[in-house]
């Protein structure tokens, strides 16, 4: 009866500094999340890594890989095996000072911790009048094309775009990987940083010491300008702006890259920070082309796409050639992985979309 | 609560409540790993060796088991197999948890219990089929009395509970297994469904499979408890441990708990002490977070060799009988291998049809699309998976 009851032991040896990457290189965007962890808890020793398989095994996609090593068990370590847990003793940790950078394992398995989300987490800043912010990162892979077993590939922001209090953040390229998760840890609000599952092993060259410029306690203005509420333009066009975020940013470009190839000129906007939104590039992007198409993969009914699609609607009606139009989901469970290519939006439905855009010459 | 007999037994006796309720101080064992009777653990002397014959067709359905989880894993390497969370090493509970059961009662399985599902006679195309990829689950749980093997962990706990207790309300003599891991335990609906169980009282056992790891975190790291059967107590239920590598200890641990529940005496929490041999899936690297070592210590404890050891040493196991468990499992490894390397294709227009009893109007429209795309051969979809 004994055996068991002895005080957890620690598994890794003491703290060892990890070899660290410096300069112009190629890494993955999995890699991109682990160096901002990393740098942002030697920035910053409020900030703690914890959830399921974080520690040890570095989190089933190995984004945790080597802080426990790098920073000990006391800054990076696993949790017991539950989700409500784990958000809710980030939440007392956020309110005692620390910035928890916490990880779900799966998107379906945040579902557990919705009530510690969306009742206390994302209101606490509201109920105290502001006199407590809640600084915590809720880090969950979602969404598919990774042929996924059930469960396992949910876009879940729709949840958390529709809770007023939560910022929530997709990520597209390496580079943005890094940037985004920096920029979240740094915030003083509560974070939900979706990151899209088939884009860790996409590979980037990026410059690292210019990225942590960014960061360094010297920084300029200018370059400490946060990703927050930013949307980006990741391809120039004039016939139409293709509107996407996360994992179908993509399919977008590559639909424009054919689309290129047959003589129209599409644009590709990143949005990438889905709360806040910001208005203000999107819509100069679809007044600028007048036709537009929102691209997601989420199921589309009462989703991102629909309230981007309507805020278009009101900022932009009299720009407009045509409605605008969406390329998402079906509205069923994320299906089984020799089926998800019928669901998921490819190069083929965007463009048949974009055919729908009433050209004149059509 | 109060209203079972054993219950009402010890609390009448000052003291002895907890006793009831508390699990044996060590894991019950009846054939200890050299294969020999040992001697009942604990204070319920009431455990005694299943009979030959059962213990013959426990063995049989081992070998059975064991032969699954190995077609399975090399239907992954081949490809054939998306993923698959092998229970080898694991198998006697799994056969132990059937094996109570009568065929109207009903067990509750998780991922890793393809072989307890198989065991409760579900068609064997019809379980690979999510392991394919092709559906997700899709057998017909009424058809087996055998819920669909749950992903989020220690959800389908209190399905268990609800099962159990409709069946109460209806006066069924049904009683609910309900299976999850160590690391399930964690999880706020394990908590909740014993709380539930006890406070309704309704027939329900639940059984861990403690295989020592919830992927990468050992059980160390997962609970300080004294065991996890411990936790039963606090929720007013019984908790018992038992060797989860002797199938003759879970067979008379498990078929107490089981009689106990269909004779109106509640819930009861059974903690089985295994462990995972193989990699959480073939998506893991087990190398990171355990030693070889530690793998080595437990390779002597397999159910299989022990039992059979058991079953050789008196003269219970007829070479016939060997030959005949080994057909009966090379035939089911056939059935699998054969049904999963002939192609099929799932149909897309499925997508659409069972997510309403009745379509909406949305979902007609979706499927029109699908269908005009496939028709138009512009579906192929190679940009999707980008
Ligand atoms: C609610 C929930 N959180 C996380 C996961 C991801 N996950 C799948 S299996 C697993 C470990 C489970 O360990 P245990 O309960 O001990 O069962 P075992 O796999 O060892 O059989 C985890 C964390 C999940 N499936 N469900």
């Amino acid at each position: 009866m004994t055996t068991m009851a002895q005080k957890p032991q620690s598994q890794a040896a003491g703290p060892v500094p990890a070899p660290e990457l410096t300069g112009v290189q190629t890494i993955t965007f999995a890699k991109a999340l682990t160096l901002a962890m990393s740098d942002a808890m030697t920035a910053d020793t409020s900030v703690l890594v914890f959830g399921e398989d974080v520690g040890t095994l570095g989190g089933v996609f190995r984004v945790t890989d080597g802080l426990t090593r790098q920073f000990g068990e006391e800054r990076c370590f696993d949790t017991p095996l539950a989700e409500s847990g784990i958000i809710g003793m980030a939440t007392g940790m956020a309110l005692n000072g620390m910035k928890p950078v916490v990880e779900m394992q799966f998107d379906a398995f945040a579902y557990p911790a919705f009530e510690q989300i969306t009742s206390h987490v994302a209101k606490m800043g509201n109920r105290t009048k502001g006199r407590v912010r809640l600084p915590l990162v809720i880090r969950i892979p979602y969404a598919g094309g990774i042929g996924g077993v059930e469960h396992h590939c949910d876009s879940s922001e729709a949840y958390y775009v529709h809770t007023p209090g939560l910022t929530v953040l997709t990520p597209s390229t390496v580079t943005d990987a890094y940037i985004m998760l920096r920029d979240a840890i740094v915030s003083q609000d509560p974070v939900i940083f979706l990151e899209p599952k088939k884009l860790y092993f996409a590979k980037d060259t990026v410059d690292l010491d210019a990225l942590r410029a960014r960061y360094a306690p010297a920084a300029t203005a200018a370059a400490a300008e946060t990703s927050i509420g930013k949307a980006v333009v990741a391809r120039q066009g004039t016939d139409a702006t293709l509107i996407a975020y996360g994992p179908s940013v993509a399919a977008a470009l590559a639909a424009a890259e054919t689309a290129a190839a047959e003589g129209r000129s599409l644009q590709v906007v990143d949005v990438r920070s889905l709360v806040p939104f910001d208005d203000e590039t999107v819509a100069a992007a679809v007044r600028s082309t007048g036709r537009a198409v929102v691209i997601a993969e989420a199921p589309g009914f009462a989703s991102m796409a629909s309230e981007i699609v309507a805020r278009l609607q009101e900022r932009c009606f009299h720009s407009l050639a045509a409605p605008i139009l969406r390329v998402t989901g079906f509205d069923i469970p994320y299906p089984a992985p020799r089926l998800e290519k019928y669901y998921l939006p490819g190069v083929d439905r965007i463009l048949d979309t974009v055919d729908e855009l009433q050209w004149e010459d059509s | 609560m109060t209203n079972h007999p054993e219950f009402l037994e010890y609390t009448g006796n000052a003291g002895r409540a907890e006793g009831y309720l508390l699990p044996s101080a060590t894991p019950v064992q009846l054939i200890d790993q050299d294969g020999t009777p040992a001697t009942a653990g604990g204070y319920k002397e009431n455990y005694s060796l299943p009979d030959a014959a059962v213990l013959l067709e426990g063995y049989e359905r081992l070998v059975v088991g064991r032969r699954v989880n190995e077609q399975a894993n090399a239907l992954v390497r081949q490809g054939r197999m998306a993923v698959y969370p092998s229970s080898t090493g694991q198998e006697a509970c799994q056969v132990a948890a059937d094996m109570c059961l009568r065929s109207s009662d009903w067990l509750f399985p998780t991922y890793r219990d393809t072989v307890a599902i198989l065991g409760r006679g579900v068609a064997p195309l019809e379980v690979f089929e999510s392991l394919r990829g092709d559906w997700h689950s899709g057998f017909d749980p009424h058809q087996y009395n055998t819920a669909l093997p749950t992903t989020p962990l220690a959800t389908q706990l209190l399905h268990a509970v609800g099962v159990a207790h409709a069946a109460k309300l209806r006066g069924e003599n049904t009683v609910v297994l309900a299976l999850c891991g160590d690391g399930a335990s964690s999880e706020g609906d394990f908590h909740e469904a014993l709380n539930f169980a006890a406070v309704f009282h309704v027939p329900v056992v639940f059984l861990i499979q403690n295989n020592q790891y919830a992927i990468s975190v050992p059980l160390i790291h997962q609970s300080v408890a004294p065991s996890l059967a411990h936790k039963a107590v606090g929720y007013g239920m019984p908790g018992e441990r038992v060797d989860g590598n002797d199938l003759a200890a879970l067979l008379a641990v498990l078929g107490h708990a089981v009689n106990r529940a269909r004779n109106g005496g509640g819930p009861a929490l059974v903690e089985a002490h295994t462990y995972r041999m193989e990699s959480h899936t073939n998506a893991d690297d087990a190398t990171r977070y355990r030693n070889a070592e530690e793998v080595a210590q437990w390779v002597p404890k397999d159910p299989l060799r022990r039992l059979k050891t058991y079953l050789d040493d008196a003269g219970l196991l007829s070479a016939a009988d060997s030959e005949r468990f080994a057909a009966a499992a090379e035939t089911l490894a056939a059935t699998l291998r054969d049904g999963l390397n002939t192609e099929t294709s799932p149909d897309p227009a499925e997508l659409f049809r069972y997510v309403y009893s009745e379509p909406t109007p949305q979902l007609r429209e979706q499927s029109q699309l699908l269908a005009a795309e496939l028709a138009a051969g512009s579906a192929n979809l190679e940009g999707a998976l980008r």
